[in-house]
C-alpha cells in the first residue's frame, strides 16, 4: 500500500469512528453504530499492517489472534451486573499499551529528527503519552478493584492528600524539563516518572468514594482516548489523534453529565473523599426522624395489584442482588392486569452511566417503559405506587429540602410525591453518600426489607 | 405519671379523649391511666373495655380529677353543672391539662388557668408544621366534620346525589358547591364525589386547584385580573382585597342559582367567619336545596345561619350544626385519642411515663398555652419547613462553594483569551507538521463533543464501551513498532499489541452483545 493509500483508509476509519459514535444517539441505530466502529478498526489495522513500514506478520498475527481471543472470551462470559468492572479493565488496558507504545518510541534507534525543536516536541509528546498512560492503567485497575469489591470502596483519606498531589505533579512537571531537555539518553526521569505516574493513578482512585464510580469511570474513559491521541502526536500519525480526540473528549462529557446529574463539580469528584466528612454525623441522631413502618411482600403485592399507576425505581441494590430478571416477570405480570408498571432512571443509578438500562435491556424490558428522571418526573405526582428497589440517594428528598445535606441540589427523583411508596433494602443502612434518607420516614411511606431478588419472587408468588 | 380521663360535660358532646386502643399505646409510654365511670358510652367504647386494658375505672368525678397528674379532655373546661363547680377549678393546683382550649376566644379560661398555676396544652394551637401533622386535631377534627357535613346534607336533601336512568325515569345528579378546599372543604368534596354528586370547589388560594383537581371536583376559578393569592401565615387563607370579594360574591351570586348543596368552611384564623352567601342568595335557590355551614361556630358563613341549629329559610334546608365531630364519636374519638397519643410520645421522649415540657421543641412550644402558671401563648411565628436546620450546624459544608456556579460571559471571553494566547505562544515556535496534526486534534475534539451529546442517557454504557473498544487504535501505534530493529522495542510493541486487541475484541463484543438485549 502506497503512503497515500493508507491515509486514505484513515480517513475512511475516522468517519466510521464518528458514525459509531453517531449511530448511538438512537436505540434503533445503535447496533449499525457499533458495526461501522468494527468496520473502521478492521480497516485501520489492514491499512497499517500492509504498509511498508511493517514487515514483523508472524508476531502480529500471534499477538492478535492470542488477544482477540482472550477480548472475545471475556465479552462472552461477562454477567451484565459486571459490566461496569469489565470496562475498568479494558480501560486499564490501553492505558499499559500507551505506557508501551511510548517507551518503544523512546527506544527506537530509527527515530531521526529534522530539528532540534522537533525532537523535543517529540520527547514532550512521548512524556505526556506515557503519562496518561500509566495514570489511566493504574486508576484502572484499582477502579476494577473498587467495583468487584475486592478494594474496599470507602474513599482513602490520606493526610494531606491534596498538597501529595500537588507535590507529584510538581515532580512529573521537573522531571519532564530533564526528560526533554537532556542531551543524550534520558530513560531514569522517564522510568521514575512512570512510577510517579503509577502512584499518582492509584492514589488518585483510591481517594474516591464508590458513589462517584460513574464519574470516575467515564473519566479513565476520557484519560485513555487522551493517552491515544497523545501517542498519536508522538507517531505523527492523524488517525490515532483523530479517535483518540473522540474518544477523549466522549468520555470528558459523559464525566461532565454524571457530575451534573449529582450537583457535583468535576473537581470535588476528583479531589476525592466525598461521604466521609459529612458521613460522619449526618446520619441518626440530630433529628427525630419519627419511625419506619415494615411492610411484607405479600401487602406489597396487593397494594400493586390495587393500584393502576405504578414506577419502579432501580437502583445498585437490584444490580447486585441481580433482581433484573423476577423484576420484570412481576412487571409482565402486572402489566398483564393492566396496572400501568413504568422504570424510571436516575442518571446515576448504579456504578455506571446507563447502568439500569443495560441491566433492563439484559432482562427484555422494552425500553418504551424504561423513562429517564426528567420525562417521569411529573407523572410522579400521579403514581399511586412508586416501587424503590435498592436505590437511596437518588431519591433522597433532603436533596431539595435540606441546604445543609451534603447532596443540596441533586436532582432527584421525586418519588415522595406519589401516593405510596415502598422501598426495598437490606436493613437501614445509609447509601453510599452516607447521608440519612427522610423518605423512609415519610408517612406513606413503607420500607420492605430483604434482598431484593428474593423478596421479589415472594411478591411474585403473592401476586395472583 | 397518672393520665385521668373525666366525661365530657359539654352538651351533646359524644367524644371521649382515650379510647381502649390508645389507652395501651399510652401505657407502653410508662402511664397509669384512670378514666372517668360511663366517659367512653356516648362514644361507644364500655367501662368494661377500658378495664380489661388496663385502665382503672373511677366513678367519682372530684376523686379522677384530684388524683391524676394529667388530665386529657377533648372540650376546653367548662363550668361543670352537675357539681356546681368550673373544671377550671377541679385541676389540682400545678396540675397538666390537655384538650382544646382556644385561647384566642378564651383570655377568662386562661386567666382561671394560670390562677391554679397549671401547664396547659391547647390541641387547637398545634402548629402547621409537616413533623406536627400526627399531632394535628383541628385536621383530624375537620376531616370528620368535612364528611359529616355530606352525610347531613344527604339526610335533609330529598333527592338521589348520584344521577341515574331507571325504569322509572331519569335521575339527574345533585350540584354541589364547597367554599374553602382546606381539610374539611377536601373532605366533603371527596364524599360528595364518592356518593355520585357533581362536586365544584372554590378556594381563595389558587395553589389548593390542583388538590381539588385531584379529588375529583372541578375548582371554580374567578373572572378577576389581579393576580391575589390568598394563602396566609401557617398555610390558612387570609382576609382578601375588596375587589377580590366583590368578584368572589358574583361567582357564589352565579352558582347558588345552579347548584342543590352549598358545603361552606370558609374559615380565617382569629376572625369572625367571612359572610359568603347572602339572603339573596339563599333565595335564589331552588326549594329543597341545602345549605351545610361549617363555620357556623364562628358566626357563619350564610346569612341566615342559626348556629347549633337546622331551619328552612325561602324553602332552603341550612344546616348550622357545630358538633358534627361529634356525632360520629367512635371515629373521632379513635383520631383525636391518637392525636394525644402522638403528642404524648413526642413529650416523653425516655418513654418513661414522666412528661418532659421541653420548650425548645417546635411542637411543644406551640401547644403549650400556659406554662407553670405562666401564659406562654401566642407562641412565635413557625418557622418555613426545613425546622432541624440549625441543629445541623456541624455538617461540612458541600465540597465546593456555590459562588462558581455560572461563570459570567466575561470570564468564558477571558478564557478564552488566554487559551488563544498560549495556543499563538505554542505556534510561534512548534514547526509546521506539528501544527497540522495540532488542526486535526483540535477539530476532532469538536466533532467528538458535538457527535456525543445527541447519545441518550440509556445507551451511556455501550457508548462507553464503544469508545472503550475504539480507544483501542493505540494498537496502530504499536503496529508501527512491532518490525523495528531494536529487540526490545519489538517485545515491548508485541505486548502493546497484544492488550490493545483484547481491548478491541471485548470492546465490540460486548457492546454488540448489550445492543442485541436493547428491544422495543
Amino acid at each position: 500500500m502506497t503512503e497515500g493509500m493508507i491515509t486514505t483508509a484513515y480517513i475512511i476509519a475516522s468517519v466510521l469512528f464518528i458514525q459509531a459514535l453517531g449511530g448511538l444517539s438512537h436505540q434503533e441505530s445503535a447496533r449499525k453504530g457499533n458495526v461501522y466502529g468494527m468496520l473502521g478498526m478492521l480497516i485501520a489495522i489492514l491499512a497499517t499492517v500492509l504498509g511498508a513500514e511493517v514487515t514483523g506478520y508472524v508476531t502480529i498475527i500471534v499477538c492478535m489472534v492470542v488477544g482477540g481471543g482472550i477480548g472475545a472470551y471475556l465479552a462472552r462470559k461477562v454477567e451484565m451486573t459486571g459490566m461496569p468492572e469489565l470496562v475498568a479493565m479494558l480501560h486499564s488496558f490501553v492505558g499499559m499499551a500507551a505506557v508501551l507504545v511510548g517507551y518503544a518510541s523512546y527506544l527506537d534507534p530509527d527515530a531521526h529528527f529534522a530539528s532540534n525543536v522537533d525532537k523535543v516536541i517529540h520527547e514532550i509528546e512521548i512524556y505526556l503519552g506515557v503519562l496518561i498512560g500509566a495514570i489511566t492503567f493504574t486508576g484502572s485497575v484499582v477502579a476494577y478493584g473498587k467495583l468487584k469489591g475486592s478494594i474496599t470502596s470507602k474513599p482513602l483519606m490520606l493526610p494531606g492528600r491534596h498538597m501529595l498531589n500537588l507535590g507529584l505533579g510538581l515532580i512529573c512537571i521537573w522531571l519532564g524539563y530533564l526528560f526533554a531537555g537532556a542531551e543524550g539518553s534520558a530513560l531514569i526521569p522517564l522510568i521514575i516518572m512512570t512510577f510517579i505516574a503509577f502512584a499518582f493513578g492509584v492514589h488518585m482512585v483510591m481517594a474516591i468514594g464508590g458513589a462517584d464510580m460513574p464519574v470516575v469511570v467515564s473519566m479513565l474513559n476520557s484519560y485513555s482516548g487522551w493517552a491515544a491521541a497523545a501517542t498519536g502526536f508522538m507517531l505523527g500519525n492523524d488517525l490515532l489523534i483523530v479517535t483518540g480526540a473522540l474518544v477523549g473528549s466522549s468520555g470528558a462529557i459523559l464525566s461532565y453529565i454524571m457530575c451534573k446529574a449529582m450537583n457535583r463539580k468535576f473537581i470535588s469528584v476528583i479531589a476525592g473523599g466525598f461521604g466521609t466528612d459529612s458521613g460522619t454525623d449526618a446520619p441518626v441522631g440530630d433529628v427525630d426522624q419519627g419511625e419506619v413502618v415494615p411492610v411484607l411482600a405479600d401487602e406489597t403485592a396487593e397494594m400493586l395489584q390495587n393500584s393502576k399507576e405504578v414506577v419502579i425505581v432501580p437502583g445498585y441494590g437490584m444490580a447486585v442482588a441481580q433482581a433484573q430478571h423476577p423484576v420484570f416477570e412481576m412487571t409482565k405480570k402486572l402489566r398483564a392486569q393492566g396496572v400501568n408498571v413504568r422504570f424510571a432512571i436516575h442518571p446515576v443509578a448504579g456504578r455506571l452511566p446507563g447502568h439500569m438500562n443495560v441491566l433492563l435491556a439484559e432482562a427484555k424490558v422494552p425500553y418504551d417503559i424504561v423513562l429517564e428522571m426528567d420525562e417521569i418526573n411529573d407523572d410522579l405526582p400521579s403514581t399511586d405506587v412508586v416501587l424503590v428497589i435498592g436505590a437511596n440517594d437518588i431519591v433522597n428528598p433532603d436533596a431539595q429540602d435540606n441546604p445543609n445535606s451534603p447532596i443540596a441540589g441533586m436532582p432527584v427523583l421525586e418519588v415522595w410525591k406519589a401516593t405510596h411508596t415502598i422501598v426495598m433494602k437490606r436493613g437501614m443502612a445509609t447509601g453510599y453518600a452516607g447521608v440519612q434518607n427522610p423518605l423512609f420516614f415519610k408517612e406513606n411511606n413503607r420500607m420492605l426489607f430483604g434482598d431484593a431478588k428474593k423478596t421479589i419472587e415472594d411478591i411474585l408468588h403473592a401476586l395472583h | 405519671m397518672k393520665i385521668g380521663i373525666p366525661k365530657e360535660i359539654h352538651t351533646d358532646e359524644c367524644r371521649v379523649a382515650m379510647t381502649p386502643d390508645t389507652a395501651t399505646q399510652l401505657q407502653k409510654l410508662g402511664y397509669t391511666l384512670s378514666i372517668e365511670a360511663g366517659a367512653g358510652e356516648k362514644a361507644h367504647f364500655s367501662d368494661e373495655a377500658y378495664r380489661e386494658v388496663g385502665v382503672e375505672v373511677v366513678d367519682d368525678t372530684k376523686q379522677l380529677w384530684a388524683e391524676s397528674d394529667l388530665i386529657m379532655k377533648v372540650r376546653a373546661p367548662e363550668a361543670h353543672s352537675g357539681l356546681g363547680v368550673h373544671e377550671a377549678e377541679l385541676l389540682t393546683e400545678g396540675g397538666k391539662l390537655i384538650s382544646f382550649i382556644w385561647p384566642a376566644q378564651n383570655a377568662d379560661l386562661l386567666d382561671r388557668l394560670k390562677a391554679r398555676k397549671a401547664t396547659i396544652m391547647a390541641m387547637d394551637s398545634v402548629p402547621r408544621i409537616s413533623r406536627a401533622q400526627k399531632a394535628d386535631a383541628l385536621s383530624s377534627m375537620a376531616n370528620i366534620a368535612g364528611y359529616r357535613a355530606v352525610v347531613e346534607a344527604a339526610s335533609q336533601f330529598g333527592r338521589f346525589f348520584t344521577g341515574q336512568i331507571t325504569a322509572a325515569g331519569k335521575v339527574p345528579p345533585a350540584k354541589f358547591m364547597v367554599i374553602g378546599a382546606g381539610v374539611a372543604g377536601l373532605a366533603a368534596v371527596g364524599a360528595a364525589g364518592s356518593m355520585g354528586a357533581i362536586v365544584r370547589a372554590f378556594d381563595t388560594r389558587p395553589e389548593v386547584k390542583e388538590q381539588v383537581e385531584s379529588m375529583g371536583a372541578e375548582f371554580l376559578e374567578l373572572d378577576y385580573e389581579e393576580e391575589e393569592d390568598g394563602a396566609g401565615e401557617g398555610g390558612y387563607a387570609k382576609v382578601m382585597s375588596k375587589a377580590f370579594i366583590e368578584a368572589e360574591m358574583k361567582l357564589f351570586g352565579e352558582q347558588a342559582m345552579e347548584v342543590d348543596i352549598i358545603i361552606t368552611t370558609a374559615l380565617i384564623p382569629g376572625k369572625p367567619a367571612p359572610e359568603l352567601i347572602t339572603s339573596g342568595m339563599v333565595e335564589s335557590m331552588r326549594d329543597g336545596s341545602v345549605i351545610v355551614d361549617l363555620a357556623a361556630e364562628q358566626g357563619g358563613n350564610c346569612a341566615l345561619t342559626e348556629p347549633g341549629k337546622i331551619v328552612v329559610k325561602h324553602g332552603v334546608t341550612i344546616v348550622g350544626l357545630t358538633d358534627l365531630p361529634s356525632r360520629l364519636p367512635t371515629q373521632s374519638s379513635q383520631l383525636y385519642g391518637t392525636n394525644l397519643r402522638h403528642l404524648m410520645t413526642d413529650l416523653t421522649p425516655e418513654k418513661d411515663g414522666e412528661m418532659n415540657v421541653n420548650m425548645d421543641d417546635e411542637i411543644i412550644r406551640g401547644v403549650t398555652v400556659v406554662k407553670d402558671g405562666e401564659i406562654t401563648w401566642p407562641p412565635p411565628p413557625p418557622k418555613i419547613s426545613a425546622a432541624p436546620a440549625q441543629k445541623q450546624a456541624t455538617v461540612a459544608p458541600p465540597v465546593v462553594q456555590e459562588e462558581e456556579k455560572e461563570p459570567s460571559a466575561a470570564s468564558g471571553f477571558i478564557g478564552l483569551g488566554i487559551a488563544s494566547v498560549l495556543l499563538l505562544a505554542v505556534g510561534s515556535v512548534a514547526p509546521a507538521a506539528f501544527l497540522a496534526h495540532f488542526t486535526v486534534f483540535v477539530l476532532a475534539c469538536f466533532i467528538g463533543y458535538m457527535v456525543v451529546w445527541n447519545v441518550t442517557p440509556a445507551l451511556h454504557t455501550p457508548l462507553m464501551s464503544v469508545t472503550n473498544a475504539i480507544s483501542g487504535i493505540i494498537v496502530i501505534g504499536a503496529l508501527l513498532q512491532v518490525s523495528g530493529a531494536s529487540m526490545l522495542v519489538t517485545i515491548l510493541a508485541a505486548i502493546g499489541i497484544l492488550i490493545a486487541t483484547i481491548n478491541i475484541a471485548g470492546g465490540f463484543l460486548v457492546t454488540q452483545r448489550m445492543l442485541k438485549m436493547f428491544q422495543k
